[in-house]
């Protein structure tokens, strides 16, 4: 593990230097910051129904408004972002462990393991995810669980396809191949000399896949498949906006303003992540 | 005693355009606390070799018939667990190229630690025994050198990490594959003599492969003469070196850099082309490229020896 501290470590520095990184990573830790305090930052209840506030503009009271409900909109906001981050960073650990055990099978493993893998993975990547999570939330009704699967099987076989790359790659190592003859086992191997050897390009797609995981989450609420009300979604808060938008546009805005800026910060990390891992493929 | 002996040993690979006969009727033995080289040109067997005695073919390859017996075990016949357990403990390896045999990921410190996974001993001890031999090596500031990853240590001292981790289980025997031919002149002098004094602390044998003359007539007392997948002659150092009785050998030392007397414009070549051991050899295998070839060459020799020293060929006559 100290591999990954120190690898960290000087990635962070790294990043601190790029504007756009240092940017990337402030919104980043500014989403997950109120996301976890979102009760003290915000003292209203999210899901506190007050007839008589309805469609109050934002003032002190309430700093983004209220919605159709009369509830105030900062907090569900706030709220509605620890969904965004639960279901992130749930699915994209659970994505990454699937996605690490296949990917090590399909390269470590015999050829025609390695074919059956890749043609899953190529069958689940070319349905598109709206069809899925559509025949999904058809077969399990719309819930937060039924977002989490369609956001695993989208996910899953990115992971799986960048650790198997990389597990072929170093397949032929010289220092895998000194490990095998000096006795360690398949196990050990896999463990000690692939795993630390692809946590690199893996933080790079995990920070460049999290927005579209909030994406996901927030356009399956928008369409009324993922999370059900009164539960703060962000897509959910965008579409309630949505039918009032001429005249009410802060309800819009409120669900619309986060979801572009978590998306904003998690894609600028992962671009300066890849700059400072992978300077080749830097734009000129 | 002999700590490892190959009879007969008959290896081939399966490819696409048939068959390939990498090894054809191997035998030596490596006696206890001898430096035993292999010397031959690229593509001439040596890393078969080596990868057979590990029991680490590739999936293509196969042993046809012959013994690789090590402390009176068949390593042919050994099972993948027991063979497991014998790589790294009483065989251990040295590769080529120090660059690529350490994990650029990994301090060298946990990589030392990693490869005594299969001793009880704490963290602590193992932690102490990689830096006794970290100090063996010559590694300056040990304790600091645990700590720092493989891109922090220059190309020689990656090597002499190398060596340290491939000693540090004591093995009975080390398999060094060509580990001076990425290093530069000096270095690969230095790391010969911390071979040679290494192996006289530890007292293990060594197989040392090489296809650097000079490297083999300094360091071994032992020689094999490898020709497209043949031992073609095998003797003492000095027997190989002074009295070689093989054209192949003699043609070999002819081309030698090192041996030439006068400045020449082009280096001396031996003539011809390795045979193509896709197709089943009939007679000497060095018959095409033969200045003294007869017409008993056609067939196939049979090793001639003159005492301990033998050769593959129909011009010696046994004594």
């Amino acid at each position: 593990m100290s591999a990954v501290v120190y690898e960290m470590k000087k990635s962070l520095l790294k990043i601190m230097r790029e504007p756009l990184g240092a940017l990337g990573i402030s919104l980043v830790i500014l989403m997950i910051f109120s996301a976890i305090f979102a009760d003290l930052i915000a003292s209203a209840d999210p899901s506190k129904i007050s007839p008589r506030d309805r469609f109050l503009p934002p003032s002190f009271d309430h700093l983004m408004g209220t919605d159709q409900l009369g509830r105030d909109l900062f907090a569900r906001i706030l709220h509605g972002g620890r969904i965004a981050l639960a279901v992130a960073l749930f699915t994209t650990a659970v994505s990454l462990i699937i996605g690490t055990v296949l990917g090590l099978l399909a390269g470590y493993g015999p050829r025609w393991l390695d074919n059956v893998l890749l043609l899953l993975f190529d069958t689940v990547k070319s349905f598109p995810t709206v069809m899925l999570a559509l025949a999904l939330v058809t077969l399990f009704g719309p819930s937060l669980t039924s977002v989490i699967i369609v956001v695993v099987l989208v996910n899953v076989p990115g992971y799986a396809r960048i650790i198997r790359t990389q597990t072929l790659t170093l397949k032929s190592a010289e220092f895998v191949t000194a490990a095998q003859s000096m006795g360690a086992s398949t196990m050990r191997i896999l463990r000690v000399h692939m795993l630390p050897n692809t946590i690199g390009p893996l933080l790079i797609l995990v920070s460049m896949d999290i927005p579209v995981v909030i994406a996901i989450e927030a356009g399956m609420s928008f369409l009324g498949l993922g999370v059900r009300p009164p539960t703060p979604s962000w897509g959910a808060i965008l579409n309630d906006g949505f039918t009032a938008i001429r005249d009410t546009p802060w309800i819009a805005v409120a669900g619309g303003l986060p979801i572009i800026l978590t998306t904003l910060g998690f894609t600028f990390l992962g671009e300066t992540l890849r700059d400072i891992f992978d300077p080749r493929m830097k734009r000129r | 005693m002999n700590i490892l002996e190959i009879k007969n040993l008959n290896v081939s690979f399966q490819t696409e355009t048939g068959d390939l006969h990498a090894l054809r009727d191997v035998s030596f033995a490596v006696p206890k606390n001898c430096i035993v080289g292999v010397v031959g040109e690229s593509g001439c067997g040596k890393s078969t070799l080596i990868n057979t005695i590990l029991g680490l073919l590739a999936q293509n390859g196969r042993v046809d018939s012959g013994e690789v017996v090590f402390h009176d075990q068949n390593l042919i016949t050994l099972s993948h667990q027991d063979m497991q357990n014998i790589r790294g403990v009483k065989i251990s390896t040295v590769f080529q190229d120090p660059m690529g045999a350490l994990n650029p990921v990994i301090s060298v410190g946990k990589q030392m630690e990693h490869i005594q996974y299969r001793s009880k001993e704490s963290r602590e001890e193992k932690r102490q025994n990689a830096i006794a031999m970290l100090k063996q090596v010559r590694i300056p500031d040990p304790e600091n050198a645990l700590m720092r990853h493989p891109h922090e240590f220059s190309g020689g001292m990656k090597q002499r990490i190398s060596i340290a981790m491939a000693l540090m289980m004591k093995p009975d025997l080390l398999i060094a594959d060509e580990p001076t031919t990425a290093l530069d002149a000096t270095l690969e002098i230095a790391t010969i003599e911390l071979l040679k004094e290494l192996q006289e602390q530890i007292g293990c044998s060594i197989l040392f492969i090489s296809h650097h003359l000079g490297v083999i007539a300094e360091l071994c007392e032992k020689v094999l003469v490898m020709y497209a997948g043949e031992v073609v002659e095998r003797g003492t150092a000095k027997q190989i070196f002074h009295n070689s009785l093989h054209p192949y050998t003699q043609k070999l030392l002819e081309c030698d850099p090192a041996r030439l007397s006068d400045h020449n414009q082009v280096l001396p070549t031996i003539p011809g082309e390795i045979p193509d051991l896709h197709h089943p050899h009939r007679g000497c295998i060095f018959f095409d490229r033969c200045h003294v070839s007869a017409e008993i060459c056609q067939t196939q020799p049979q090793d001639a020896a003159q005492g301990d020293h033998i050769a593959r060929c129909h011009m010696v006559k046994p004594c």
